[in-house]
């Protein structure tokens, strides 16, 4: 007879020396391991409630100035560089890492409206305030005069810099384009005779700009033409734009309607997206480096992280010290979120609230991926749902977001009662995508 | 070896390719009309394809190969002896074959543990052993004193349930005596479900109870009606128990429903012993009628029947599904007998002189153990373990820090009693019962939620605006106008006169009290 009986040899199961690693030998047949979705959702909710256990997102105040922060900007090539305008006319370049401030001056007489980095030299900052004036500085240098003054006819209020070129544009009564050499603005653009209280250039297409107007509009320019591109009206006043840094000819702009709009440059009629959440005016947004997500900051004192693509926010955040939001910031290795408030401080949080900080090893980082993956292939099951959705939210937004939906509510109850009592297809439906659009001028 | 051929490794894919009830296949994939929708499905199908691929050619880092037996001439398997084995095996495994002579004591149930290394064995008079039986280290040996009916191992080789005379206890690996479980009242037969932390016992009284020994609260106590039950086996696919009556029925319970979810009529006579294999396809079951039936679960049908002279004791199907059965001092091993009726079984093995209580296949060992009414032996049977463990979920060789850390993981992935169902998939399917139901349980669960409060009723007030009078009004009658009501609207319009009356009189300011 031709017999064989398992016979383990013991070396090829245990390890030879207390310094090895031990021997682990896998058998992927699924009938030896039993009820794989159930152990799969166990793990998931577990996850769930660790990431909200360990979501702690506030990393720390830089405090120093006095009056509200009402402008920043994030140098393009200093990951920990950051500059903030305040309104007494002070403006500071704070270290993030080490959480300090390394240079200070009051610059301007009245508010700084508007700062920015030059990408192409490194050590120039730029500063716009209501008392017509923009001034470069140059922290390196010992003397607190501004390297290069340029005196305007009216208010300034916002400053952006070209990619490459030494141009930079200022907004006030209309759009300038500022060669650094000469005194006098290269350009201007003008199309209806409000003034215009955001600038922002192209990082990737770098001769086209948006602006913002107080007469509800969007204007494209383009450098390259004397007259603007187009013209874009919603419904109501466009607080700041903020061009999608991976994707050249889509923006976002954060309207007063409490939601931000996504358009594509090229067809303006109809947004890409519309990111709703907060209840009250969203004065300013950023977009990551990697074009995936938003942050944008409100007039109701709150934070929000949008994902682009997605309609509602992923994370909010808020502190009773914070008050009215008046500019962010998302880090350039989008890890990090700033917040620039009126209560004087520069706030720095975590995007991921609950991402561990620090160098991660093999095995953590792969459980953390596999805790994600977990957490979305679950994530439409409701305990999961309740959890992972959870936010302590202050009071006032709270009435305030109940207050939204049942004003909503009613007046979609009003619209579908006065359609169900009227001719058939006399009240056609509006898309939520075009609803807040009054029209685009060529 | 090395590089698999493609057609044996198409074979292989089919076992990991975990099906999608035919809901993802190419022809649904091109019904969809949604791009970004097709895209992310057509991507989730080649990632599950990747995976199965991957986990089928990772079957060549397999080392161990299933053990077997042939004979060759004119001798069968079933003829061949334990001893005749024995001289052909090495040492090793034939250490594997040996005889504990206990006489004193009583037949003997037994238990191994999840893994194979360690085994518990119980005397009916109170004798309890544990040991390493690989090694042939010893355990504990305590003597209890009073009627142990059944052992079981917990969650690991540190603890193992008694069900004594009157209590289940619970027990230490040095013997030492933890926990009384007072609820559980003289029971027959215990059960570990290992993903659920829950221990399960079954007694005379009838009543099936559920308790989670991690947390130790009792989750669930059945009442069977069927009297009292002494069979019960666990169904290691979807963690449901399998009870066998007097009335010739095996019952299948969940913890979540207070009536058996199945009810099958499988002999003419009091069931004896019921197996389930271990992917949760088949179920042998013996009755006092002498059959031997053989089940699919799944669909509740049988497949065969077999005849054994005494009616067997003690069922027990191994890993590779073959099937032993304990009848009178005889074991017999069938093999492949589920799909097709076999004419002669696989092995043979007579304990003479006494009477087979408990057989039990050891896992990941070509070991059967069995208790009898004079001790405990094991027996070698070429092919019944599963030859490949996998470390992550039972292993023989797991050091005392590994098996610290892999009892911490299981208790984290601890699973909810509430997901014990027949389907065990069912988790994370789309509901499909029709709105109007869904609507009316979320009714009813919020009804109960509120059972507390009780039914509003108005306060009794003598006047203001809830007096007795307009309480009158208000009942029912509300559209009858009759002599009686229209008195009783005469009075209130003249009391509200004179209040008016009395107003205007007084120059007083009118007060909130008004």
């Amino acid at each position: 007879m031709k017999v064989k009986v398992l016979s383990r040899n013991a070396s090829d199961y245990v390890r030879e020396t207390s310094q090895d690693i031990h021997k682990i030998k896998r058998n992927f047949d699924p009938s030896l391991h039993p009820f794989e979705k159930a152990r799969e959702y166990t793990r998931a909710l577990n996850a769930v409630k660790l990431e909200r256990l360990f979501a702690k997102p506030f990393v720390g105040a830089l405090s120093g100035h006095v009056d509200g922060v009402y402008c920043m900007a994030k140098h393009p090539l200093k990951l920990t560089t950051i500059v903030s305008g305040s309104g007494d006319g002070e403006l500071r370049i704070w270290n993030l890492s080490e959480q300090t401030a390394t240079w200070n001056i009051s610059g301007h007489k009245g508010i700084v409206r508007g700062v920015c980095c030059s990408p192409t030299k490194s050590d120039f900052y730029y500063s716009c305030g209501t008392d017509k004036t923009v001034k470069i500085w140059n922290p390196n240098e010992l003397s607190d005069e501004p390297i290069n003054t340029f005196i305007g006819k009216s208010a300034f209020s916002a400053i952006d810099h070209h990619r490459s070129d030494l141009i930079f544009a200022t907004s006030g009564s209309q759009v300038d384009i500022w060669d650094e050499n000469r005194s006098n603005p290269i350009k201007s653009f003008t199309w209806g005779a409000d003034t215009i209280h955001a600038v922002k250039f192209n990082q990737i297409e770098s001769n086209i700009l948006g602006s913002c107007g107080t007469d509800r509009s969007i204007t494209l320019h383009d450098l390259r033409m004397n007259s603007p591109l187009a013209k874009l009206i919603l419904q109501m006043k466009t607080n700041a734009i903020s061009w999608n840094p991976m994707e050249a000819f889509n923006f976002t702009a954060a309207n007063e309607d409490h939601n931000c709009y996504t358009f594509d440059m090229r067809k303006m009629d109809c947004a890409l997206n519309v990111l709703k959440g907060h209840v009250s005016a969203v004065l300013d947004l950023d977009y990551s480096p990697t074009g995936e997500e938003i942050v944008t900051g409100a007039y109701d004192r709150t934070l929000r992280i949008f994902h682009s693509r997605k309609g509602h926010s992923r994370d909010i955040y808020h502190t009773k010290r914070m008050q009215r939001i008046f500019c962010v910031k998302f880090s350039m290795d989008s890890k990090y979120v700033l917040s620039g408030s009126d209560d004087g401080n520069v706030r720095l949080w975590k995007a991921n609230a609950s991402e561990k900080i620090g160098p991660k090893d093999y095995r953590e980082r792969a459980h953390l991926e596999y805790a994600e993956k977990l957490k979305d292939r679950y994530k439409n099951l409701p305990e999961l749902k309740r959890i992972s959705r959870h936010r302590h939210i202050p009071k006032a937004v709270k009435t305030a977001q109940n207050t939204k939906l049942i004003m909503l509510q009613s007046q979609r109850r009003k619209e579908e009662n006065l359609r169900k009592h009227s001719k058939k297809d006399s009240i056609p439906y509006k898309a939520e995508r075009k609803k807040s659009i009054i029209g685009v001028a060529k | 070896k090395l590089i698999m051929k493609d057609s044996l490794l198409e074979a292989r894919i089919s076992k990991y390719v975990r099906p999608t009830g035919g809901k993802l296949g190419p022809k649904q994939l091109k019904k969809i009309k949604n791009r970004k929708l097709k895209g992310t499905l057509e991507r989730v199908e080649n990632y599950s394809q990747e995976a199965a691929h991957k986990a089928a050619s990772h079957e060549l880092l397999l080392i161990e190969e299933p053990g077997y037996l042939e004979a060759e001439g004119i001798e069968k398997t079933f003829n061949i002896t334990q001893n005749k084995l024995k001289e052909q095996l090495d040492e090793n495994s034939a250490k594997k074959i040996f005889d504990l002579k206990l006489t004193n004591f009583g037949p003997y149930s037994l238990d191994y543990t999840r893994n194979g290394r360690h085994m518990v064995i119980g005397g009916r008079k109170g004798h309890l052993i544990t040991r390493d039986w690989l090694e042939n280290k010893p355990g504990c040996e305590i003597h209890v004193k009073e009627t142990v009916r059944d052992v079981k191992w917990l969650h690991n080789e540190l603890f193992f349930a008694a069900a004594q005379k009157k209590y289940v206890f619970i027990y230490d690996h040095n013997g030492l005596e933890i926990h009384r479980l007072k609820k559980h009242i003289e029971v027959n037969k215990l059960e570990f479900l290992p993903y659920h932390f829950l221990l399960v016992s079954v007694g005379n009284a009838g009543w099936l109870k559920y308790q989670d020994t991690s947390t130790g609260k009792l989750v669930a106590e059945l009442r069977t009606k069927l009297g009292g039950c002494d069979t019960m086996v666990q169904n290691p696919w979807n963690a449901i128990i399998n009870l066998g009556h007097a009335n010739g029925t095996v019952t299948l319970w969940s913890p979540n429903m207070s009536a058996p979810l199945v009810k099958m009529l499988t002999h003419r006579g009091p069931v004896k012993a019921i197996s389930v294999d271990h992917t949760g396809n088949y179920m042998a079951t013996s009755g006092l009628d002498g059959r031997l039936k053989l089940w699919d679960i799944r669909t509740y049908k049988p497949l065969q029947e077999y005849f054994t002279r005494t009616p067997a004791s003690s069922l027990s199907i191994s890993q590779l599904g073959l099937l032993g059965v304990g009848w009178g001092p005889h074991i017999t091993v069938w093999k492949d007998a589920f799909r097709i009726k076999q004419k002669s079984p696989y092995m043979n093995h007579l304990q003479p002189g006494t009477q087979i209580q408990d057989i039990q296949f050891c896992p990941y060992e070509d070991a059967l153990g069995f208790g009898h009414s004079y001790g405990v032996s094991s027996i070698l049977i070429p092919g019944s373990g599963e030859p490949n463990f996998d470390s992550l979920e039972a292993n023989p060789y797991q050091t005392k820090k590994q098996r610290q850390e892999a009892e911490v993981h299981s208790l984290l992935d601890k699973i909810q009693p509430e997901m014990i169902m027949l389907d065990p998939t069912f988790i994370g399917n789309i509901d499909r019962t029709s709105k109007e139901i869904q609507e009316k349980e979320r009714k009813e669960q919020e009804e109960e939620e509120r059972a507390g409060e009780g039914k509003w009723e108005p306060r009794n007030k003598a006047r203001g605006k809830n007096s007795s009078l307009r309480r009158y009004l208000r009942k029912k009658q509300k559209n009858v106008i009759d002599e009686r009501r229209m008195k009783i609207t005469r009075i209130e319009q003249e009391r509200k006169a004179n209040k008016k009356r009395q107003k205007e009189t007084d120059n007083k300011p009118p007060t909130a009290l008004d």
